[in-house]
Formats: C-alpha cells, structure tokens, sequence
C-alpha cells in the first residue's frame, strides 16, 4: 500500500478518490485520530460553506446581471446618461422592459425605485442655476406643497448634523403619479437626493428595510415605508450614505 | 444555444462564489457584472463545446485580480463592519455575512479562492489549476494551508456555530 499522504485526505474529503484508495484511506483514519480529526473538520467547512452560501443561488437576480447576460449593459448605461432628454416614466419602462425582467410585477415596481431616483439624481444635481424649484428658503411652502400634491404628510429631513443643508426640492412625475424631489449640498458642494413616491398601500406588510443598488455610479439606498417609497441616491461613500439613510428614515418615521 | 441563454444559467453560482470570495453583496454583483462584461467581449476565446462554467471562473478570476492590483494602493473599505452599521438588522445586506464568512475573510485571497473552488464550487484540483494558472502541486498546498488555517481559526472561537458542526 501506498503510504498516505496529505493529498489523499484532501481528496477523500473532496469526493474524487478512487474506490480501492478509499477503502485504504478509511482504514488509516481508523487508527489515527489526529488525521481524523482534521479529515471531520474540513469536511464540516466544505458543509459549512454550502449551508452559508447556497442560499445565494435562489436569489432573484438583479436586473443589471441579467442586462449584462444579455450584453446589453452598455446601452444600458447609455440609457442612464440619456436620461436627461427623456422622460422618468418613459425611461424606467424601456429599461425594465429592454433587460427582460421576468420577476413579478410587484418586485419589478420596488426594483425600479433605486433606478427611477438615481436618474432623477443624475438629471438634476448637475444642475448649477436651478437645481430646485422652491429653495429652502420657503421650506415651509415646500413641504406643503408637495405634501399635498404626494396625498402625504411629508418632511425634509434635517442633515445638517451631518453637514448637509437642504437646497430645496422639486415636483417630478413618476410612475405613481408624483414624486418629491428634494435636494441636499454640503460644504464640499457634494449633493444628495430624497425621491419620495406613493407606492401601493399592501406593501406596508413587508415594514421598512434597507436595500443598497449602485446605478450608473449612483449610490442608492431604499426602503419602503407605510405607503411611500424612499431613495436617497448620492456620489458618496456607502458608509456616509447609509448614515443620512438612517437619519432620514427615523426623522420621517417619528413624524 | 445562445450565448447570453448560456451566460444567464451561470449567474447564480457566479454570485455565490462572488459572494464568498469578496464578503459583500454589493461588491460581489459588481464584480459578477465586470466579469459577464468581459466574456461578452471576449466570448471568441471561448471554445463552443468546451466547459463555460470553468471558463467563466477563470475570467472572474482574472477581473478580480486586475481590480486587486488597481486597488492595491486605493483605501480598503471595511465592508464587514459597514455591514453591522445599519439599524437593527433591517440592512438586508447582513443577511449572509455569517460567522463561516469571517474566517475566510482572513485568508489571504490565493488561499481563499482555492478553498471555494474545490470546497464551494466542487472544481476538481486541475480545473481549479487551470484557472487560476497555477501548478497543481501549488493547488494541493494552498488548500491544504487553507483548511488548516480555517481549522485553526475555529478552534480559536469555540463559542462559533461552525464547532457544533465540526465536532
């Protein structure tokens, strides 16, 4: 017999042995426990892994994979720098329907968020001269304004904590129907957007949760609360983004 | 059948190991995008006939290490202690990063991708050589090295779920 060898156990553990090895390498494990051991607890990492990650292969696959898959991620990113001539609603449709979403309509309307608010993002913030509609010098009217073409009590939440002041905010239409827009800069001229829109009352059952999309380079964190729909898209990192997500979303929670 | 029919069967396992590999789900569909990218542009390298599956990790492989080598000098974000940043748990991202996940975190990648190829992925070891040209003998010692180091790791935290297992 062939003495046994590191490689052999590896292979043991790993399924590719031939039977009669096999046979022989049982035989040693039986008489020498350290190898045992290890043989077991590389085993459990390869069970491990499985438990930890297969999960993984039953996830729905994000629109930009299967745009990728169709080769079509060029357009599509062609698409986003398009936005700017085009309409939001006419826009968002044509990409769902360009990258063949095949999910449910419900998880295509949610999926849509995070691009619909990175557009508006890319559309509005490199705006010098009006970026907004009603500056923040009239927050009050602002709020008001669009909480009530939203059918919503809605806020501007406050960054300022975090170096952020309001510039103010504008009305867009949306596949919903209207969408606020509202506008932040610090003193970096660094700009972030709040899209709101009015989403289907069913969906408070699923409560508010964070999800994370990158859209041509826009970072976008999303959530669903109650009714409306939140993204908060900026050219920032993920960590000082997710830090004014958290804000707003307890700022517009408490109110 | 179509190439992009192809592609689209590979995207899961693709993100899983992606997943594995990079700890972030974020990250990790990015570089799943980079890398259905690259084999759209370069789909004439790939021989019609010939495994997709092993030639699609090669060019995951070899995105992933070209954006190693341009972010060696960038900052390295700690996406692990981003991912425990958010409210509660509500930050869906968390969902996944597992305590099996740390420790392979702590591998150095050459180890790390050895280990989920033949652990995860269940390549043999001249497929996984192959991607990652690399002798056979290298494969054999990086995993042994991997496993070992894992071992080790685990014994390290006899509280963690993954000794239940093992034991």
């Amino acid at each position: 017999m062939k003495p046994i060898e590191d490689s052999d156990l590896h292979a043991y553990v790993d399924g590719v042995m031939e039977p009669a090895r096999r046979i022989e390498v049982e035989a040693w494990l039986a008489r020498h426990p350290a190898d045992a051991a290890r043989v077991s607890a590389w085993a459990g990492q390869n069970r491990l892994l499985h438990e930890q990650l297969d999960g993984v292969l039953n996830e729905a696959v994000p629109p930009r994979l299967l745009a990728a898959a169709a080769g079509t991620s060029s357009l599509w990113r062609q698409l986003g720098r398009m936005a700017a001539g085009l309409s939001m609603v006419g826009l968002a449709g044509l990409i769902g329907y360009g990258v063949g979403v095949r999910s449910t309509p419900k998880i295509v309307t949610v999926a849509a968020l995070p691009r619909a608010a990175a557009i508006a993002h890319a559309v509005y913030v490199p705006e010098q001269r009006h970026p907004v509609e009603v500056t923040a010098s009239e927050t009050a009217h602002l709020v008001k304004w669009l909480s009530k073409r939203l059918d919503r009590k809605l806020q501007a939440p406050d960054f300022t904590a975090v170096g952020f002041e309001l510039l103010g905010g504008r009305l867009l239409s949306g596949e919903n129907g209207p969408v606020a827009l509202l506008m932040y800069q610090d003193d970096g001229g660094r700009r972030v957007t709040l899209y709101v829109r009015r989403e289907g009352d069913d969906r408070a059952v699923f409560g508010p949760s964070f999800s994370y999309a990158v859209e041509d380079g826009v970072g976008v964190f999303y959530w669903l609360d109650g009714a409306s729909g939140y993204a908060l898209s900026g050219n920032l990192d993920k960590k000082t983004l997710l830090g004014l997500a958290i804000l707003a979303y307890r700022q517009l929670a408490d109110g | 059948m179509r190439f992009d029919h192809q592609l689209l069967e590979h995207i899961p396992r693709l993100r899983r190991y992606a997943r594995a590999l990079t700890g972030d789900a974020v990250r990790a569909d990015d570089l799943v995008q980079d890398t259905l990218e690259r084999a759209w542009r370069k789909q004439r390298l790939w021989q019609r006939g010939s495994n997709l599956r092993a030639w699609l990790f090669t060019v995951m492989h070899n995105v992933h290490a070209n954006q190693q080598r341009a972010a060696a000098h960038g900052e390295e974000v700690d996406y692990m202690a981003l991912n425990l940043a958010g409210p509660d748990s509500s930050v869906e991202e968390s969902v996944g990063v597992r305590d099996l996940l740390r420790g392979i975190a702590q591998l150095p990648l050459e180890m790390r991708e050895v280990l989920l190829l033949v652990g995860l992925e269940q390549f043999s070891y001249k497929e996984a050589a192959k991607m990652l040209n690399i002798p056979l003998g290298t494969v054999m010692s990086r995993l042994s090295r991997a496993r070992e180091r894992l071992r080790a790791w685990q014994e390290a935290r006899p509280g963690s779920a993954m000794l239940k297992v093992v034991r």
